[in-house]
């Protein structure tokens, strides 16, 4: 059977999808916190912005974040419409390194202007060994691994994604 | 997981990145050539929500959104069946949907078109597939709406769905429209979908489905990609 094709979430998936976080009456189930912040001691917060091809945060973009380890499988979700600065905002915990892989988080990106959505990784800065020896990594040409490695920074890490330009992310064929 | 057969997706029917027609893809389409991943545990899994707890009206768009009365418009129920490439239901899998209301108006705050606000429609809904791949809402039809794409752009009547299925790479974002709508002709996003694939996006007016003297009827089944035909036990 053929596949239903994807179309765009359009610009006003808000209330639909992350209502909580933009103050609609109806409830969420998922938002940016994978974790409870408050009582996860190893807790880190995922910060960036989502950048068009002129370099403008983009303010109606959703993020889904996924990450399994085999030990924890979570999910959760954050529309760029409610920071002053654009940015999504996850809390999480890092995940473990699975089969000698590098850890990572999938991030799923959607938005007006994109037909179909685009997955992404963000890989963590403060595993340089793990990082050069990994097998994703390694399948994107070296000068735009940087693309992928978001900044440790305390116990946040900062991962902007930049849909276009010299800085273009690197998006997967999963 | 060494037997799972990788499922792509198939651009003979979902559209592309750019598709200039559809301004703002030209800002904002990937430009560069996907790399392609070979897929670990995390693309083999994905959330499970099959034990989330429904309210009495998730799924009924003419209910959950009243303040003091019935919303106004064209009463429908939209039925489908969620599969996987092989016609094998997905059972107990998460839809949500979001849709202008009658007038053509999102409550979203964003929304600036001068068509009223309906005070007893939200607009937006969720539900579980039952053990069947079933699903099943209440709504009313929504109107169209001008957009800023080109001049005199309106898009055509549809409603939002978003799905999950198996895995991480069965996620699935769409829009249902109604048969027969003049503005897809004119519709860029719609038009975006090559012509193989624009035919699964138009529900189906069924009169089997209609409620007598409530709602009208229509069918649209949903075929999502993913790795195995089984969905994949999460951890």
């Amino acid at each position: 059977m053929k596949q239903t094709p994807s179309q765009t979430v359009g610009p006003y998936f808000a209330y639909g999808l992350t209502p909580d976080q933009y103050k609609y009456d109806f409830p969420s189930y998922v938002d940016g916190n994978l974790v409870d912040p408050l009582t996860t001691l190893d807790a880190i917060t995922i910060v960036g912005q989502v950048l068009d091809g002129e370099g403008n945060p983009i303010r109606d973009a959703m993020i889904e974040l996924w990450q399994n380890d085999g030990e924890h499988a979570l999910f959760g979700r954050f529309g760029t419409g409610t920071d002053p600065e654009n940015r999504f905002v996850f809390t999480t915990i890092k995940p473990k390194s699975v089969d000698g892989q590098a850890p990572y988080l999938t991030f799923i990106v959607y938005m007006r202007g994109q037909l179909i959505h685009s997955f992404t990784r963000m890989y963590f800065s403060d595993e340089t060994s793990l990082n050069s020896s990994d097998i994703a990594l390694n399948a994107v040409p070296e000068e735009r691994r940087g693309t992928l490695i978001a900044a440790k920074n305390g116990n946040q890490y900062r991962f902007d994604i930049h849909m276009q330009g010299e800085q273009e992310t690197v998006f997967f064929d999963v | 997981m060494a037997d799972l057969i990788l499922n792509k997706t198939d651009m003979e029917v979902h559209p592309p990145r750019l598709y200039p027609d559809y301004k703002s893809t030209i800002l904002r389409a990937p430009t560069k050539p996907l790399v392609l991943l070979k897929p670990s545990l995390s693309e083999y899994t994905g959330p499970v929500f099959g034990d989330m707890a429904m309210r009495e009206f998730d799924n009924d768009l003419t209910m959950n959104g009243r303040k003091n009365g019935e919303p106004l418009g064209e009463r429908i129920v939209v039925h489908g069946k969620v599969m996987d490439r092989n016609g094998n239901p997905i059972p107990h899998t998460l839809i949500e949907v979001w849709q202008a209301n009658s007038a053509g108006r999102y409550v979203h705050k964003v929304d600036q078109h001068n068509a009223p606000l309906d005070p007893n429609f939200l607009g937006t809904g969720r539900c579980l597939t039952d053990a069947e791949g079933n699903y099943k809402f209440y709504t009313v039809k929504p109107g169209a709406y001008p957009w800023g794409n080109h001049y005199n752009a309106w898009r055509p009547n549809h409603i939002h769905f978003s799905l999950f299925g198996g895995d991480i790479t069965s996620r699935l974002v769409t829009q249902m429209y109604f048969p027969g709508d003049p503005l897809l002709q004119h519709d860029p996003i719609y038009l975006g979908v090559p012509p193989k694939g624009r035919d699964l996006l138009i529900g189906k007016f069924d009169l089997e489905l209609t409620e007598p003297s409530f709602a009208l009827g229509y069918r649209f089944d949903i075929v999502l990609r993913g790795h195995s035909a089984t969905p994949f036990e999460n951890l």
